[in-house]
């Protein structure tokens, strides 16, 4: 999926170079008389693409490794007998190369006469016009005419001997006479997959095996007989392995796998670069376009967190931006009994800064407050919390970061000395052994799951933590060595017990600790850490890991070479999140594992711009770049930058708010993409908190569940009309570019910037750029980041400042940022969240690849074909002793809430265990979960909670009576004329 | 070779291809022995498969798709294979082998109305000097003609 560029192509040349590079010697040879000088190792044919000279061929791709197959891109080389295949064949020293004579030219003339005897005369109409390899190639080798009278062949439903489709339907308009001939499968709701058009190049199959990793295809039969095949012969692409990344579509050289969309708008006409706004892997895409319609995205090669790949989600879960539930005009109501007013921006503005400035002078100044979005740009996040310190005037901001990757902000902050992860997504390839911890990224993070799947399939070692056999842990050509199927809950005493194997057994990395680390810190730590009590001999019972896999699995992390850990939110939402990231973060300093490629400690963030949201000072108690509130030096700077005086008291996390709600003393909330009311747990005390507040204004594209108890709605821009950058899990810092209009007139941030005007404020932004100039006026980690940094370099990690101009691949590789690192000691306590008689089983949450948190865009996408309502695993096991069977409704309660769903059986999930995911809000699975959270960040305990599943008929009470106050809510009254 | 009634469970396939997983490259041994065992490789199989070596199903279903000579239904009792290669046709096979499924009244790959003989076209079976040949079960016959053809058939209660 990677290529190697050397040297740098001019940005936006995203050339085929035909094969993947190398990294070898420097070899020197001529190539149709131009010298050129490749690493050792390197193709003919790719050598030749280096000089401009592009060889024919329909088999290669520089995305995966030469197969041979298509003979178009022969040539000579002088001294060697024969016409080689210039995409097999390694440069060699002094080779003298020749890629047009007259004998290769009636080669492939005549390779290309065969390959079109087969293939139907359809140009014209066929969905790749323009856009087709076979075409291109036909016209580069000068194929002129087609010699063979028709006969056999794949193409032809009739077998009439027409030489088009077009002309066969003529002949003979209904007849499927032709055996060989198999209809188009259109199946996927994305693409089509038409074996009449297909010339059996392969590179489809290898696309999903050596790119994707799915091993989905394959090439049924052989001869003339061969074609590509889904799955197994009863399969078609929905029913098999497919996991519709689209790496086989991009990889088709013909109309034989084409999006839907494209067959349905015609080719593409230019094409505009910007980030995937689904997970933190933050992919760069070529959103395609054909005047102001936007055809298709496809993943873009040089995009440096991805590298030509992507996933459902990014290649084709975009609909949503179009959907008919877009709220486009503001909506205003005086209480949230009434239906939904629409009214012109302006009154809607004055609407909610009245109501706002209301409050703050009947409830006082911290009576209000705002949580910023993970899925905005970081633009806008930084406008909403100044909104919070500049308008507001106190520091009542927090983000949705809170309920996921808060304890990552504070753990790795304690240890590291800085809140993100180590590495770049390129190190993975560096990587020997991998540590996935409470992580699912074949779901989650499914192009870092590629990447990574490739790692594992060269040979590098996998070690996973988890409560459930996820698909990582065993999936064709992958297999993990260890698996510890951990007890949710016991995270820290599974890490602490892997830390107290890697010191009793001598295995630490002395040298590392002692130049790198606070070393009494460290002798503190191993006289706790190597305390019986911490063996995993009896850590067993409470962990349900067996010991010796444990210290095992420890050993390999200890001694496999480049160990990298990789987690996710089942490590952090817990009551003891940030021990976790901690005790993680003492694993990697034992082992001398930081500061290099191909280890390091890395969070997989949830969120497209989780990482962002966090570094803009979102949090109640950190002005941007995570500096205290209470600093008089931090303060000073945003005071002079922004003529105000900031409070310099910390403000309500977002529990606190709604706690704050329900004694009454918060009333007002500016909640810029967020659906607090389903995401976040205990919802019943989410709703309570809500319905006390007197102004909740909910600026989104939908009316989501929140805004059920919105007073005011500000309809929001999805990420395809605005400008501003998204930060990954890398912290890489992503271009976001508009390629269409704010279909509701503005991006977020002039929505931000107009309601904060409303107030008083007095704001003059007229682009992104400009709001991140004031970042990076402010921010030391983002001192030299521009929008303009940005269109010459693609990207950059933070910190990007005069220290580091070129932005930061692999932090700590000298030091750690802080100084010294600093190791803590992670005393394990047993959450409150406790099974028992009552509610005997454990539930843990999480999401699928299909849909995404809280569904308000993937459920409004073709992606419910695959997940169209949550499901709860449960184990075989429980499921008998409850007398519930496969697809039964089932009632799941716990100490906060009830609700159902369909369960269903599956032994992913260890007895006593069961799973769901909270896509839907018909499920409202969060109703289960309780307010527990971690002791330092108040991260909400979402992967533990006690609960008892027993046969149901249909919906809770609670489910019916929100439906219906849901439905009521959502009236809209159009606006008066 | 027995003929199973009802459609091989998991728990079947399982017991089967177990003793082969510490093979190297124990896919073709797998599907050799449940054609030994079953006649055919039962579309069951391919999960199973694909489970136990930790392979996509579409990679097996790739490779007994590859092998014409896995089957994917149960053959005749007996199987004929009749030389096509080029050495066997110049010495007749073409005449002989029409003149053989005439007789038997089936086309290729088919099997007799009494199940006595399936008849599959093979590709060289390394007898050139003596063609052309066929091969009934796993014994190989030479110097064929029409009456040899009789009497094989015969043999085998075609």
């Amino acid at each position: 999926m990677k290529d190697f560029i050397i040297p740098q192509f001019a940005p936006g040349d995203d050339r085929d170079m035909g094969t993947p590079a190398r990294t070898g010697a420097p070899v020197t040879l001529t190539i149709d008389g131009f010298g050129v000088t490749v690493p050792e190792g390197t193709s003919v044919l790719r050598a030749a693409a280096q000089v401009g000279i592009m060889v024919p061929k329909l088999c290669a791709s520089d995305n995966m490794e030469a197969f041979g197959s298509c003979r178009l891109c022969v040539v000579e080389i002088e001294g060697r007998r024969g016409t080689p295949a210039s995409c097999t064949t390694p440069v060699a020293e002094g080779m003298v190369v020749h890629t047009q004579s007259g004998k290769i030219k009636k080669i492939r003339r005549g390779v290309m006469e065969l390959y079109i005897s087969d293939h139907p005369l359809d140009c014209l109409t066929c969905a790749a016009n323009g856009d087709c390899e076979l075409q291109d190639t036909a016209g580069q080798v000068g194929l002129r005419d087609v010699r063979y009278t028709p006969g056999q062949n794949h193409f032809d439903p009739t077998d009439t001997g027409a030489r088009s489709q077009a002309e066969a339907r003529l002949r003979m308009p209904v007849a499927e006479a032709n055996p060989r001939y198999t209809p188009k499968d259109e199946s996927n709701p994305y693409f089509t997959f038409d074996p009449s058009k297909c010339i059996v190049c392969s590179r489809c199959v290898r696309a999903c095996e050596e790119v994707q990793g799915t091993f989905a295809l394959t090439i049924e039969g052989r001869g003339f007989e061969s074609k590509v095949s889904a799955g197994t012969a009863t399969d078609d692409f929905l029913t098999s392995d497919c996991v519709s990344c689209g790496a086989c579509i991009q990889a088709c050289p013909t109309a034989t796998l084409q999006e839907k969309s494209v067959i349905e708008m015609g080719t593409p006409e230019r094409s505009i670069l910007t980030t995937c706004a689904y997970c933190g892997v933050g992919c760069t895409f070529k959103a395609e376009m054909n005047g102001d319609e936007l055809v298709r995205m496809v993943p873009y090669k040089h995009g440096k967190a991805n590298r030509g790949h992507s996933c459902i989600k990014g290649r084709f879960a975009y609909g949503y931006a179009q959907h008919k539930d877009r709220i486009l005009k503001p909506m205003i109501r005086d209480t949230i009994e009434e239906p939904w007013r629409e009214v012109e921006w302006d009154e809607a503005l004055a609407f909610a800064a009245d109501r706002m400035l209301g409050l703050q002078r009947k409830y006082g100044r911290r009576s209000v407050g705002v949580i910023t979005s993970s899925r905005c740009t970081n633009e806008e996040t930084y406008l909403v919390q100044k909104m919070a310190r500049a308008v507001f005037m106190n520091n009542n901001t927090d983000t949705c970061a809170r309920v996921c990757h808060s304890p990552t902000g504070y753990g790795l902050g304690k240890t590291f000395g800085t809140s993100a992860g180590t590495q770049d997504f390129d190190s993975v390839e560096k990587s020997d052994v991998v540590m996935i911890i409470g992580a699912n990224p074949t779901d989650g993070h499914p192009v870092f799951a590629s990447r990574l799947k490739k790692r594992l399939r060269e040979g590098a070692r996998l070690i996973v933590v988890d409560p459930r056999r996820t698909d990582i842990v065993r999936s064709p050509h992958v297999e993990a060595a260890y698996h510890l199927p951990l007890r949710p809950g016991t995270n820290v005493a599974v890490v602490t017990a892997m830390a107290h194997v890697i010191v009793t057994e001598g295995l630490v990395n002395e040298a590392f600790i002692r130049e790198r680390c606070d070393w009494d810190e460290f002798q503190y730590y191993v006289d706790f850490v190597s305390q019986d009590r911490h063996s995993p001999e009896a850590m067993e019972a409470l962990t349900g890991v067996p010991a010796a896999d444990l210290r095992a699995a420890a050993r390999l992390y200890a001694t496999g070479g480049n160990g990298a850990i990789y987690y996710g939110l089942g490590v952090t939402e817990h009551s003891q999140g940030s021990t976790t990231v901690m005790g993680i973060a003492n694993l990697a300093m034992l082992t001398g594992n930081v500061g290099r490629e191909g280890v390091g400690v890395n969070p997989l963030r949830g969120q497209n711009n989780v990482q962002g949201s966090c570094d803009m000072g979102s949090f109640p108690h950190e002005l941007p770049g995570y500096r205290h509130v209470k600093l008089p030096d931090v303060r000073e700077i945003f005071e002079k930058a922004w003529g105000v005086e900031i409070d310099p008291e910390p403000g309500l996390r977002i529990p606190n708010m709604l706690d704050a709600a329900v004694d009454g003393t918060f009333k007002g909330l500016y909640c810029q993409g967020e659906d607090i009311l389903q995401s976040d747990p205990d919802t019943h005390h989410v709703a309570a908190g809500l319905k006390a507040m007197e102004c909740v204004i909910v600026h989104d594209l939908f009316l989501n569940e929140t805004a059920n108890y919105a007073h005011v709605f500000l309809p929001g821009s999805s990420f395809l009309e605005k400008e501003g950058t998204f930060t990954n899990a890398e912290r890489r810092i992503n271009r976001v570019r508009r390629v269409i209009h704010p279909l509701n007139g503005y991006e977020d941030w002039e929505v931000t910037q107009l309601l904060a005007n409303a107030m008083g404020a007095n704001w003059h932004y007229t682009h992104a750029s400009q709001i991140m100039d004031e970042i990076a006026a402010t921010t030391p980690s983002f001192a030299n980041v521009s929008f303009d940094l940005l269109e010459e370099k693609g990207s950059v990690q933070w910190p990007c400042n005069d220290d580091a101009p070129e932005g930061t691949p692999t932090m700590h590789v000298d030091h750690f940022v802080s100084g010294k690192g600093h190791f803590i000691v992670t005393e394990y306590l047993a959450t409150d969240e406790k099974s028992g008689p009552r509610f005997p089983l454990l539930l843990t949450t999480g999401r699928i690849l299909s849909q995404y948190n809280v569904g308000a865009q993937t459920r409004r996408t073709a992606n419910v074909v695959w997940h169209p309502e949550d499901v709860l695993e449960i184990h075989p096991h429980d499921a008998e002793l409850r007398g519930v069977n496969e697809g039964d409704w089932v009632r799941l309660a716990s100490r906060a809430g009830e609700t159902t769903l369909r369960a269903t059986l599956t032994d992913k999930v260890a007895p006593g265990v069961v799973y769901t995911t909270f896509h839907h809000p018909a499920t409202q699975a969060n109703v289960v979960t309780t307010d527990f959270s971690d002791w330092a960040t108040n991260c909400p305990e979402y992967k533990v909670t006690a609960v008892q599943v027993s046969p149901s008929n249909g919906p809770s009470d609670w489910q019916e009576s929100y439906n219906e106050q849901a439905e009521r809510s959502r009236r809209i009254l159009p606006a008066a004329e | 070779m027995t003929l199973s009634s009802p459609a091989p469970t998991e728990g079947e396939i399982r017991a089967i291809v177990a003793p082969l997983t510490s093979l190297e490259g124990p896919l073709l041994p797998m599907l050799h022995a449940l054609q030994d065992e079953y006649g055919f490789v039962p579309e069951p199989a391919v999960p199973v498969l694909a489970e136990v070596l930790n392979l996509g199903r579409a990679e097996v279903h790739g490779v007994i798709s590859f092998y014409h000579d896995f089957r994917k239904s149960p053959a005749g009792k007996h199987i004929l294979k009749i030389c096509r290669a080029e050495a066997c046709q110049s010495m007749g096979g073409n005449a002989l082998a029409e003149a053989t499924l005439a007789k038997l009244g089936i086309g290729w790959h088919d099997t007799t109305r009494n199940g006595a003989v399936t008849v599959e076209p093979v590709y060289c079976l390394g007898m050139c000097a003596c063609a052309p040949a066929a091969m009934l079960d796993d014994r190989v016959v030479a110097r064929l003609d029409e009456a040899r053809m009789d009497k094989l058939l015969n043999e085998a209660g075609a």
